[in-house]
């Protein structure tokens, strides 16, 4: 009975109802970024395609550059040292600033391979038929080339939603935040919490991730 | 103009927790791989209750964020942060490996097992000397990646005081008020280490899909 009564003690209406809306900010910030992150790795992945000379070259460095950096010290660069430079954001703009820089590198990867995964007799007989090269481009390239990236993107969204859990370092109160707030006030709360913050997190990652592997399928 | 005294004065710490970047991924790297190859044979062994362990193992963990098991680790074991951190790297990284490795012995023609189980080898028996060596060869590239993302993600023992770059960074900012300065070098230093892996998993995914070309 001792073993059960911190589980009974954690999961009081108050203490889930506390957690799922630590959830809501997790999901909010996962959802603004992605689409942030869609948008500007979209922009970086069309005009590395294209491989426009000085842009392209100067993408792909920053590209690499970000993607080889651990997420963790973007997000502390973000909000502990852009304000010696004068740049100042409150937390949650911060944590989303940081998650779009990052995943923006990453998707910027997914729509590059994606565009070049379209046979190259494709452009070739766009512009035949009398397309311009941005229309071949916007017409022809994109629309097949953004159904076989769907999956990856959906992927890559179930790492920023696990992702979003780093902001737990500049306070974000997210999930994984409000869950520290309930375990510290009891050393037998840790186990209960962690199960409860996990199968939470388990849930909806799953439920994408089944999405991703139907989409892959069809 | 960059604060080059930062570096001069820290440099002990900087190259202390780049070793421990270094020390706490290796181990990870080396105990997910027996870990993962365990799990990825559990899921494809013909024994159903295995199959459901393996599964269950590799869905919960890939689906939970690496921070929530770090933390766990830390909490609910009595380790330190950098024993603690790797633990927990250890344990979700290893999820990950399962897969490339399942996927690099099912892409092993079903006739080798065959061939193998018919010359009077046992199951682990043809596992170990047939099916591994030819599965390992695809399984290289995808292990890179996971050690890349092994350095990145070392990182995270720094919220449990695991003393690695990025944690020797934040001590060394908050002793000399100067943020913006260490975190680039703390940065140049990840890419010191991930860049040239990140350029050779590039080039034996290259070599490897060449190779698959010339032998088909």
């Amino acid at each position: 009975m001792d073993f059960l009564a911190p589980f009974k003690e954690v999961y009081s209406l108050d203490n889930i109802k506390f957690l799922l809306d630590g959830f809501g900010i997790t999901l909010k910030v996962a959802a603004i970024s992605i689409v942030l992150s869609f948008l500007i790795g979209g922009l970086i992945g069309t005009l590395r395609y294209m491989k426009i000379p000085v842009v392209s070259p100067l993408l792909a460095v920053l590209v690499e550059t970000i993607r080889n950096l651990p997420l963790l010290l973007i997000i502390f660069f973000t909000y502990f040292a852009l304000p010696e430079i004068g740049i100042e954001m409150e937390i949650t703009t911060a944590a989303i600033a940081a998650l779009t820089v990052f995943e923006s590198a990453m998707l910027s990867e997914i729509i590059r391979s994606g565009l070049n995964s379209i046979e190259k007799g494709q452009i070739e007989a766009g512009r035949a038929s009398g397309l311009s090269y941005f229309q071949t481009l916007r017409y022809i390239v994109m629309p097949q080339a953004l159904r076989r990236m769907v999956p990856p993107i959906v992927s890559q969204f179930i790492s920023l939603l696990k992702d979003t859990s780093l902001a737990v370092v500049i306070a974000l109160p997210d999930l994984l935040h409000n869950g520290q707030i309930i375990y510290a006030q009891k050393g037998s709360y840790v186990i209960p919490v962690f199960l409860l913050v996990a199968f939470m997190y388990f849930i909806v990652n799953y439920a994408l991730s089944l999405v991703a592997r139907r989409l892959e399928l069809n | 103009m960059l604060d080059f005294t930062i570096l001069t004065n820290h440099l002990d710490s900087f190259l202390e927790g780049l070793k421990i970047t270094l020390i706490s991924s290796l181990i990870a790297l080396l105990c997910s791989f027996i870990l993962g190859t365990l799990l990825a044979i559990m899921r494809i062994a013909p024994i159903k209750p295995l199959n459901w362990l393996g599964t269950a193992y590799i869905e919960f963990i890939r689906n939970i964020p690496v921070l929530v098991i770090v933390f766990f680790t830390y909490l609910a074991g009595h380790f330190g942060g950098m024993i603690a951190g790797t633990i927990g790297l250890t344990i979700y990284t290893a999820a990950f490996i399962a897969e490339a490795i399942r996927a690099g012995i099912l892409s092993v023609p079903k006739g080798q097992m065959e061939a193998a189980r018919s010359t009077g080898l046992s199951y682990g028996q043809s596992m170990r000397w047939i099916i591994l060596p030819q599965a390992i060869k695809i399984v290289i590239p995808p292990l890179g990646n996971q050690f890349i993302n092994l350095v990145k993600n070392s990182s995270l023992l720094a919220v449990v005081a695991g003393g690695d770059l990025m944690y020797q960074g934040d001590l060394i900012s908050a002793k000399t008020y100067v943020t913006f300065d260490t975190y680039i070098f703390v940065a140049l230093f990840y890419l010191i280490l991930t860049i040239p892996l990140s350029i050779g998993v590039r080039f034996l995914e290259k070599r490897l899909a060449r190779s698959n070309v010339g032998g088909a």
